[in-house]
């Protein structure tokens, strides 16, 4: 399981103030908080610092990793910050979100990803546009999957991302993911899933409740990758039980780490 | 007996089969068509939308209301001439070059219809170049933009450039996950919304 950190955005309203003003120690204490909770890897995203978002991507890698030891995740669409970050990581393996099957995007970022040996988010989505059905999203799995390989890429290094569309504008949404991460995960057993669950949520009332379930939903079909707010106690205690229950946690020693770290009181 | 009042419940609540019977017994009766589009349909439509903005309503609630109100415009429209369909204005929609993300751009063209904006949803990956064509085409009043990419909001700027190089007498309104309201003002758009229902609100003031 790879629980990726995802507070560190500056779209988030709290982070984008004390970014834009170099708040180190608000970013640090943010990391620090993110990898004590069991984040592995600490994502950090300022896409929306649109102007100077390599600068800002460089101020952030550094900063984070003068916090604590864990792995980053860059996040951008913008492959000159993926650059400018990945050239200043010190601390192990980095991962980048995200490659898809658009062509341009595709030939920019794999490069990259040899590059840094990464280990690279490959999203579901080509420039035939956004996938309605698991067998779209698997079509663009199948030609990611194939053509990172080839080029030299681990499959265990791939982490696949279903691409999560709001179950509240079709029904069908869920479903469609879970079937695609467990076509996936039969096909190529070494290559990883991963999602943010959000998504699926939006234009919906208790989005926690929802995001909590379709997490658990997700892990019964395959997928061993989250981005989350690993803050969220009841979350992080969802993916604990869920482990457990799946068999991925051998005598029960992270559940019940989690237990006496007070996650279910 | 089918009255507008029952009609705007019937939208609210999501009833299509309701909708179209009480619109066809109003329509039996003898009802002015456009008062059945206006004072009935459009009508409850508005409840929807401000029950939507203030966190009453929900998406899915929009969507079937939405569905609701077109059937019962379906069968009013054919007893209308083009010219008297009720239109506050014409607006061209899109997703901007470069981007594909299409919920929230089609969230925000189905608000517009509702409210009784006449809507061309042009789709995704829309250059500035398109957006200024269909202006032209469409004799737009609106053009809304929509992108959930960093790296495409910048397109947004390059669209509005255009209409202005092209003199076209054209609002431009921006929205989606990255854009904010300083956005909007450092690349001259004439409005911003951060939600499907202050969309329409947006456009409504716009035409006033």
């Amino acid at each position: 399981m790879l629980i990726v950190g995802e507070l560190i955005n500056t779209s988030r309203k709290a982070i984008k103030p004390a970014v834009e003003s170099r708040d180190a120690e608000f970013i640090k204490d943010l990391a620090k908080k993110q990898v004590e909770a069991g984040a592995d890897y600490v994502d950090v995203n300022c896409g929306t610092m649109v102007f100077n978002e390599e600068e800002t991507m460089a101020w952030l890698v550094e900063t984070v990793q003068s916090a604590v030891s864990a792995p980053l995740c860059l996040d951008s669409p913008n492959p000159k910050a993926l650059e400018a970050g990945l050239a200043l990581v010190k601390n192990g393996q980095p991962m980048i979100n995200s490659i898809t099957g658009e062509k341009e995007r595709f030939e920019i970022i794999l490069p990259m990803v040899l590059k840094y040996k990464a280990k690279i988010v490959g999203l579901c989505m080509d420039d035939s546009g956004m996938p309605e059905t698991a067998a779209d999203r698997l079509k663009i799995a199948d030609k990611l999957i194939g053509d990172m390989v080839a080029a030299g890429v681990p499959e265990g290094d791939i982490y696949i991302d279903p691409l999560v569309k709001p179950v509240s504008t079709g029904d069908m949404a869920g479903v469609e993911v879970l079937d695609t991460i467990y076509a996936v995960k039969q096909k190529y057993p070494k290559v990883h899933g991963i999602c943010g669950l959000s998504n699926i949520s939006y234009g919906l009332p208790n989005r926690k409740i929802l995001n909590h379930v379709f997490m658990i939903q997700t892990m019964v079909k395959g997928m061993d990758g989250y981005i989350l707010d690993p803050l969220d106690k009841t979350m992080m205690g969802f993916v604990y039980a869920s482990q457990a229950l799946l068999g991925q946690d051998q005598f029960c020693m992270n559940y019940l780490t989690a237990h006496r770290n007070g996650l279910y009181e | 007996m089918a009255n507008f009042e029952s009609l705007s419940q019937s939208v609210i609540a999501g009833k299509e089969a309701q909708v179209k019977e009480q619109t066809q017994a109003l329509i039996d009766a003898g009802t002015d068509p456009l008062e059945i589009i206006n004072q009935g349909l459009i009508a409850g439509m508005n409840v929807v939308g401000a029950r939507f903005k203030n966190g009453e309503m929900f998406v899915p609630e929009v969507l079937m209301s939405a569905k609701s109100m077109s059937s019962g415009i379906e069968l009013v429209k054919p007893l209308i001439a083009d010219s008297d369909m009720p239109n506050k204005g014409t607006v061209i929609i899109g997703t901007v070059k470069g981007d594909l993300h299409d919920i929230g751009k089609n969230l925000v063209a189905m608000m517009l219809e509702s409210g009784g904006f006449k809507v061309i949803n042009l789709g995704t990956d829309i250059s500035p170049e398109k957006f200024v064509e269909g202006a032209k085409e469409y004799n737009t009043d609106i053009i809304a933009m929509s992108a959930l990419l960093t790296t495409t909001m910048l397109h947004m700027k390059d669209t509005i450039e255009l209409v202005k190089e092209e003199g076209l007498k054209v609002k431009c309104i921006i929205g989606g996950a990255p854009i904010s309201q300083d956005f909007a003002d450092e690349i001259g758009a004439d409005g911003f919304a951060p939600d499907a229902a202050s969309a329409t609100d947006l456009c409504g003031k716009l035409m006033a």
